[in-house]
């Protein structure tokens, strides 16, 4: 399902969670939704999910607004960090429910999942550990086919072998039925690579939206001699750098041609790729406390171009 | 030939490349579909995509439309062109510089290309 926000503002009492955030995303991809705590990605899904009204703005899906708009929420997806805790009884109870609630649901699907996450659909979902708990969630976020399925870290409480095990179950299920998936995540290592656009956000604002591979491509590591280096790097987007003695490691946010590459090459720069993780950091603010200094935005918004 | 920008899109035509030189894919033969790519290496299969269309420009591998990708029947041909090519400027010049580095004289070095010619 096609998604458009614009100017969306929530605010709770005080506290502004989304401040004039505005968005576009197509149909049928698997988006990466980025942004350190309390930057408002729940925020953000809780509205798009038609868990809570908008302050201000616009949110359409599929062109249709969504709060209190039965024949669009039923078709979407949200399973919260906190797994399945509505109090519904075994797991097999909270199937049952989501089949009810879910016109695109698979119940033979559901069942091969929970075998696959090891769970007990007779369990008590209240009596299971917090993992099996998420286990829960992600089966039915994955078995309810909803044509816009969200994920907002569903699967932190799950152990490394079955967040793995969703990782491939999600990517071949998409690849079966494809729909518009957006995962919220901190473990961005871990799923980068199912992303196919990326979505930073900070402070309630947009900061990037970008096609993964090109977000990437626009990270460059930039190592040498520390005057080879600042020479080269004089007048481009500095996100960070790191020191080594005499060596030094500046991470570049932006294009660089091949004349450029050439030249650092020329130079005796060696030149290498950023992961998303550290592109993500050095995005929002470096390593300190939420809302430190950040590039300005408006210079990182150059991707924005739906 | 500065392709150090995306890892995965390396890894994937490195690895198709590699393939086809070694004659593991032979030409005007299949090869997996970019979902089997997706699956195999835990990616977007629009990044796979991309990997594929970058060999189908670079001309390795030709698309027949509702079947999947092939290997070019010339593909491994001019693999080899592009790497003879390069050979001197990617192999031999690094290897005299290292030789430099750490002291092994270039006349050992003619040697030892001598020696393994023998064998």
């Amino acid at each position: 399902m096609r998604i458009d926000v614009e100017g969306l503002v929530l605010r709770y009492g005080d506290v502004t969670a989304l401040d004039g955030l505005t968005l576009s995303l197509e149909p049928g991809k698997i988006y990466g939704l980025l942004g350190r705590n309390g930057s408002g990605k729940t925020s953000l899904l809780s509205v798009l999910a038609g868990f809570r009204r908008q302050t201000a703005g616009d949110v359409r899906i599929d062109g249709r607004p969504v709060f209190e708009n039965g024949s669009v929420t039923g078709r979407i997806s949200l399973i919260r960090d906190t797994g399945e805790t509505v109090d519904i009884g075994s797991a097999e109870d909270a199937i049952f429910f989501a089949e009810w609630l879910r016109p695109d649901w698979d119940g033979d699907y559901a069942r091969s999942l929970l075998d696959l996450f090891g769970i007990d659909p007779k369990k008590n979902v209240k009596e299971m550990s917090k993992g099996q708990r998420s286990a829960v969630g992600v089966v039915i976020g994955l078995a309810g086919r909803a044509p816009l399925t969200m994920f907002d870290e569903s699967y932190l409480g799950m152990d490394a072998p079955s967040r793995q095990a969703f990782y491939d179950a999600l990517l071949a299920d998409y690849i079966a039925h494809p729909r518009t998936i957006v995962l919220s995540t901190h473990l961005i290592e871990e799923v980068s690579s199912l992303f196919e656009e990326v979505v930073i956000i900070d402070r309630g604002r947009l900061v990037v939206h970008e096609e993964s591979q090109a977000l990437l491509s626009r990270g460059t590591a930039v190592t040498g001699p520390t005057a080879q280096v600042d020479a080269f790097t004089a007048g481009l987007t500095v996100l960070g750098a790191r020191q080594l003695g005499p060596t030094k490691s500046a991470m570049l946010y932006g294009d660089l041609d091949d004349a450029r590459r050439g030249e650092a090459a020329a130079s005796g720069l060696e030149l290498g790729p950023i992961d998303l993780q550290d592109l993500f950091i050095h995005l929002t603010g470096g390593s300190g406390t939420s809302g430190a200094e950040a590039p300005p935005a408006a210079e990182l918004r150059t991707g924005e171009t739906r | 030939m500065f392709d150090d920008r995306s890892p995965i899109y390396r890894q994937i035509a490195d690895r198709i490349k590699a393939d086809v030189l070694s004659e593991a894919l032979k030409g005007d033969e299949q090869v997996m579909s970019t979902n089997q790519y997706a699956a195999f290496y835990r990616i977007n299969p629009a990044t796979a995509a991309k990997a594929f269309q970058q060999l189908v420009e670079e001309g390795v591998l030709y698309k027949k439309r509702g079947i999947g990708m092939f290997v070019s029947p010339d593909a491994r041909d001019a693999l080899r062109a592009e790497r003879r090519e390069n050979f001197f400027t990617d192999v031999v010049d690094p290897m005299v510089a290292q030789a430099k580095t750490v002291g092994i004289p270039l006349g050992d070095v003619i040697e030892r290309i001598k020696q393994l010619e023998e064998r």
